[in-house]
């Protein structure tokens, strides 16, 4: 499935994922800049994503670790989501995102 | 005059404690140096409550649990660990030992360095805006060093955290204190909030919701911080700018010992794990090689092969006989067995 991703520059991306892969894993595997300094165990805030409305609604809400890591993120927004917690299934075909401020 | 020890390891994490072990078990002393507060590295501070599921024997461990029994194993070798420094430089001195210097000027001597460092130092978190590196560490802290330096003074405090939390309890006796947090939930431990809370029902501190935006240093001396709660964007003129994000990792002053680096991680040969320049090793997540995996189990397996080497420069003129801890009366009495 094919992932939109827009940098912090403004340049775009499309990444091809798997499904059960992780939004963080499929970013950091294709070499953008994402930090994800803990690895994808919702325990740093360095995978920080805006995800595009449309989108949202389709994810399922963040839960109480992933609220709480995101107080240690710049310019947390109503669209911000840290992409190691995000899942890929077949219905996120098309996701698009932006990377946040680090 | 300097310490003195046979090796030092950079970096308290699982793999530089295991390496305490290994170098241990062939009568290498080491000292152990840590930017945090406490032994036990990624472990201890990302991620003590989570299991790990792939240490050898281990069907589960918390990072943690790791921890203790990693310090509980290197027990029997008396390390000495210094703990919240960080090593800025490494010189050699006449006698081809190295010594180290940590930013609380402690300076030690050894044959060897073993940078055992993970994904580097753990450091404050910092805002990211372009503009406040001249006010940063100056009106913009993000340590408490100095209380008295708010003595009567207007702060801003940001953070929904234990730091932020327990400075705001702890200075809103001395100064003039608001907090400013994304949500009303706090990370904080409940007795911090509680006491946080009953403060502004008292009105000896004022809360309110929001995130930073923007920060301006004024002619008169103060700063402007702008901050921003969905759509409703306030002023604040203060002193003190104290916000506490939680810690990040970077690799900090050791990308300047001229290492040998491949995107920030240090190249090491796969036999002795041993770095550009002779007698400084790199084990763990801070070193890459081809085929190089990230996992604790592989670090250990580097520890392992480094002390070898290191072993060589340590004794010289010594014969080291390989020995299994099951079968050697010598290797038992070092580890208090028998």
């Amino acid at each position: 499935m094919k992932i939109f991703v827009t940098d912090r520059e403004g340049n775009k991306y499309t990444l091809e994922g798997d499904s059960g892969d992780t939004l963080m894993e499929v970013i950091r595997d294709n070499s953008l800049d994402i930090e994800a300094a803990c690895g994808g165990c919702c325990a740093c805030a360095t995978c920080h994503v805006y995800i595009e409305d449309e989108w949202l609604e389709k994810l399922s809400a963040r839960d109480d670790d992933e609220e709480s890591m995101l107080d240690q993120a710049f310019d947390v927004k109503n669209t911000s989501r840290l992409s190691c917690q995000i899942s890929l299934t077949d219905d996120l075909d098309g996701l698009k995102l932006e990377l946040a401020t680090e | 005059m300097n310490e003195k020890t046979d090796v030092i390891i950079i970096g308290a994490g699982p793999v530089g404690l295991f390496a305490i072990f290994e170098l241990g078990l062939l009568n290498i002393s080491c000292h152990v140096i840590d930017n945090l507060d406490k032994p036990g590295g990624q472990c201890a501070e990302l991620y003590p409550e989570k299991p790990i599921y792939d240490i050898p024997s281990r069907v589960n461990i918390t990072g943690q649990e790791l921890t203790n029994d990693l310090l509980a194993q290197a027990k029997p070798f008396k390390p000495v660990y210094h703990l919240s420094q960080q090593v800025e430089k490494i010189s050699k001195l006449e006698s081809d030992d190295w010594l180290v210097e940590t930013n609380f000027n402690k300076k030690i001597q050894a044959k060897c360095i073993v940078i055992a460092a993970g994904a580097g130092s753990f450091v404050a978190r910092k805002i990211p805006l372009d503009n406040i590196s001249d006010i940063e560490d100056k009106k913009i802290l993000y340590a408490v060093r100095n209380k008295s330096q708010f003595q009567d003074k207007d702060l801003l405090i940001v953070g929904g955290g234990d730091s932020a939390l327990d400075w705001t309890n702890e200075l809103s006796k001395i100064s003039n204190v608001t907090l400013i947090h994304r949500r009303k939930e706090f990370k904080a431990a409940p007795d911090s909030v509680s006491k946080m809370l009953k403060l502004e029902k008292d009105k000896k501190i004022n809360f309110s919701l929001g995130q930073i935006k923007e920060v301006e240093n004024l002619q008169n001396g103060k700063i402007k911080v702008v901050v921003k709660n969905e759509d409703i964007i306030k002023e604040h003129e203060v002193d003190f700018l104290l916000p506490f994000f939680g810690l990040k990792m970077e690799l900090g002053p050791i990308s300047t010992w001229g290492l040998n680096l491949d995107e920030n991680l240090i190249k090491v040969d796969t036999e002795k794990f041993e770095t550009s320049i002779p007698s400084i090793f790199a084990i763990g997540d801070i070193n890459t090689y081809p085929g190089k995996l990230k996992l604790i189990l592989s670090g250990f397996h580097e520890a392992a092969l480094m002390a070898q080497k290191c072993f060589k420069y340590c004794y010289p003129d010594k014969k080291n006989i390989f020995r299994y801890t099951t079968s050697s009366k010598d290797l038992q009495k070092k580890l208090k067995a028998i």
